[in-house]
């Protein structure tokens, strides 16, 4: 990252004015932070105690022996308090926020992870909350939002423009200009204004730190390609970015959101398809599904936590200088990946982590059975269980929704 | 543009600079408030091109921007509108818009279209001088002012730095936030205007909040210019065009 937060031409901090010294504020506790051991070290004790770290990683063996390639090998984020990846940014921020003396958080969240790690720690830090959730990502992900609020947070359903994660970055923006004094924002993703990426991505580092230590210990090497999903980017950066330091040939794979596929136009695809261009929205400058005249497009994933305009620019970086390949995987991809994993590991992926597995399942069987893969799982998708049963149109939980409605709907007219 | 706004100053003790949304509701709409607006004495308009994602912008303005998008508004359509009403108009108008707009039109092809329909200046609210090196060379080239920005958290220091950049005016935004809602102009208000005021040469025009004569008539003496926004658009909403005039007279 340059001075002025750029990764070559991507990243950047096109903020308006009265966020500026705000951000002078945030740079300088930030660094501050990077350059103290005893910050990493509090933050790594944090998180073995009160989340799962360090998190395992699993070899999958009938996966492996299912498709004779690479071993394969999951790095368990899933199993991180609150259920994926988010807790690592979300608790480094939360000490960060406590350093700063401020008294509030407010977040953006599109699947409801972020949202449920930041009210989670809100409550244990005793700040204030507010987190703001495209009104359409609220309906889609109502048992998030319950704990959310059961946790003390104020939950703000956004109604404008496409009812999803940009929107309920704009509105967090819009809450942060207004108070700004006290409020920090705890942004989700390596995305958005410097120092942001850099920050989340900094914090998501020990995915991969631990996962580098964990593949030598079991495979005896490092892997041959790494998998990550890819929405924000933030756990994507996580797994890579201590692989991207390493001189070994390790490929990193990066795998978005197909949606409906990649010619349907209902899509997450910024950088495997030709459809996204270069951007600056939402504080930063990236590659964004947008219109010619720079108005953001609609987009579509079975996945909410995938369903973004802009991607990392740190990642967009990456993809330049082609150091992180991008593929995409479809909808109906991802079901069967799902499926295919939980029949075979007992391991349920939450629909963005199921995006990984597809895409590496794609490839893998091609790999000498001397190699190995890392996927990242992201996060675990039994506390989904709405959304992917949906997904899923399983009848008998079809009929349970259906009177379970009908005991309610009893209750409300009786 | 600063000459434009100092000649007018002589003869009035207060600006009026007034916000339409393009597109929304309608150009033809936009068409019939801006007449109402310059017959009415309105000193400067500011003309903004509707983006998605308008992140400094409260709820009035940020819906506008949406409808004006739903109706089908181009930044081509929002080019002719303009050129249209700035042949018509002896006032100076300004676009506000969003840097996306400006970035993926080109940057210098929207500056030299912007020069050629005589566009006086820009406000783009979420691009400080840092970002905008390319930007603000293409201004001084085009001979367009780029509008910069104070708001109450800008310290001395950032102030006199926003200042070196800045040409026609400065914008004060009134208080933290976004558009649309009321601000109070007491005692950090006044003291806020004297660190703008010692901070540059440049005329100051205060926005964020101003709805009635009574908030120009505080600003009266303290600054050179007011900004009404999100009034106007939700007068047009509630009483349609024809209210413009008499309330902007009434302002006075």
């Amino acid at each position: 990252m340059d001075a002025n937060g750029f990764y070559g031409q991507w990243g950047g901090a096109y903020i308006p004015e009265v966020l500026y010294q705000t951000f002078q504020d945030l740079k300088a506790e930030y660094s501050r932070c990077r350059r103290d051991p005893a910050f990493w070290e509090e933050y790594l004790e944090l998180m073995s105690t009160y989340s799962c770290r360090p998190t395992p990683l699993t070899y999958a063996e009938n996966l492996t022996r299912h498709f004779g390639g690479a071993q394969i090998y999951i790095k368990r984020e899933d199993l991180n308090h609150t259920g994926a990846h988010k807790a690592n940014n979300v608790m480094g921020q939360g000490l960060l926020v406590k350093r700063m003396g401020k008294k509030r958080v407010i977040a953006e969240t599109g699947a409801g992870q972020h949202g449920m790690a930041t009210a989670t720690m809100a409550a244990k830090f005793g700040l204030d909350c507010t987190i703001y959730m495209g009104e359409e990502d609220v309906l889609r992900q109502r048992p998030n939002v319950f704990w959310m609020e059961k946790m003390g947070a104020t939950v703000v359903p956004v109604k404008d423009g496409s009812r999803t994660l940009k929107d309920a970055i704009n509105e967090a923006f819009r809450d942060w200009v207004t108070n700004v004094d006290d409020t920090h924002y705890v942004f989700g993703t390596a995305c958005g204004p410097a120092p942001f990426p850099e920050m989340v991505a900094w914090f998501q580092s020990i995915i991969g730190i631990e996962a580098a230590g964990q593949i030598v210990k079991y495979h005896g090497k490092m892997p041959a390609k790494v998998y990550a999903c890819v929405g924000g980017g933030s756990n994507a950066m996580g797994i890579f970015k201590r692989f991207l330091d390493d001189k070994e040939d390790i490929e990193l794979v990066g795998v978005e959101a197909g949606g409906h596929g990649a010619d349907s136009g209902a899509h997450a695809i910024r950088l495997s398809s030709p459809d996204a261009t270069p951007g600056v929205a939402q504080g930063y400058k990236t590659m964004f599904l947008q219109d010619d005249d720079g108005q953001m497009n609609q987009t579509h994933s079975v996945a909410a936590g995938l369903d973004y305009v802009g991607v990392s620019p740190i990642l967009t970086s990456l993809w330049e200088d082609k150091r992180v390949r991008f593929e995409s995987a479809t909808d109906d991809e991802v079901m069967q990946a799902l499926d295919l994993t939980m029949k075979t590991e007992g391991i349920i992926p939450a629909l963005e982590s199921a995006h990984a597995f597809a895409g590496a399942f794609r490839e893998v069987g091609d790999l000498s059975t001397d190699d190995a893969i890392i996927i990242n799982q992201s996060g675990r998708g039994d506390k989904d269980i709405f959304t992917i049963a949906h997904a899923f149109e399983d009848p008998s939980w079809e009929k349970f929704i259906i009177d379970r409605g009908k005991e309610y709907s009893k209750k409300y007219s009786g | 543009m600063e000459q434009q706004l100092r000649e007018r100053l002589a003869k009035k003790d207060i600006l009026l600079m007034t916000h339409i949304v393009l597109g929304y509701p309608s150009f033809d709409v936009n068409r019939e408030v801006i007449e109402q607006m310059v017959a009415n004495g309105v000193d400067c308009i500011e003309m903004q091109i509707p983006f998605s994602e308008p992140m400094a912008d409260g709820p009035v303005i940020l819906k506008a921007n949406q409808d004006a998008l739903a109706n089908g508004t181009r930044v081509a359509d929002c080019f002719s509108f303009a050129e249209e009403i700035i042949r018509q108009h002896n006032i100076p108008f300004l676009f506000m818009t969003y840097y996306n707009i400006i970035f993926k039109y080109g940057e210098e092809a929207f500056f030299k279209r912007a020069a050629d329909i005589g566009m006086k200046g820009f406000i783009i609210p979420d691009l400080p001088p840092e970002m905008g090196e390319t930007f603000l060379a293409l201004a001084d080239k085009y001979n367009i002012a780029p509008i910069l920005i104070f708001a109450p958290t800008s310290t001395d220091n950032r102030m006199q730095e926003l200042a070196t950049h800045g040409r026609g005016f400065i914008y004060c935004v009134a208080r933290r936030g976004v558009t649309g809602k009321k601000s109070e102009f007491g005692d950090d208000f006044a003291e806020y205007l004297e660190r703008c005021r010692a901070s540059t040469t440049l005329p100051l025009a205060v926005g964020f909040g101003i709805q009635s004569k009574e908030d120009i008539d505080a600003l009266r003496g303290k600054a050179d210019m007011a900004v009404i926004g999100s009034r106007t658009i939700k007068l047009v909403e509630s009483e349609g065009a024809e209210a413009v005039g008499p309330f902007i007279a009434g302002l006075r």
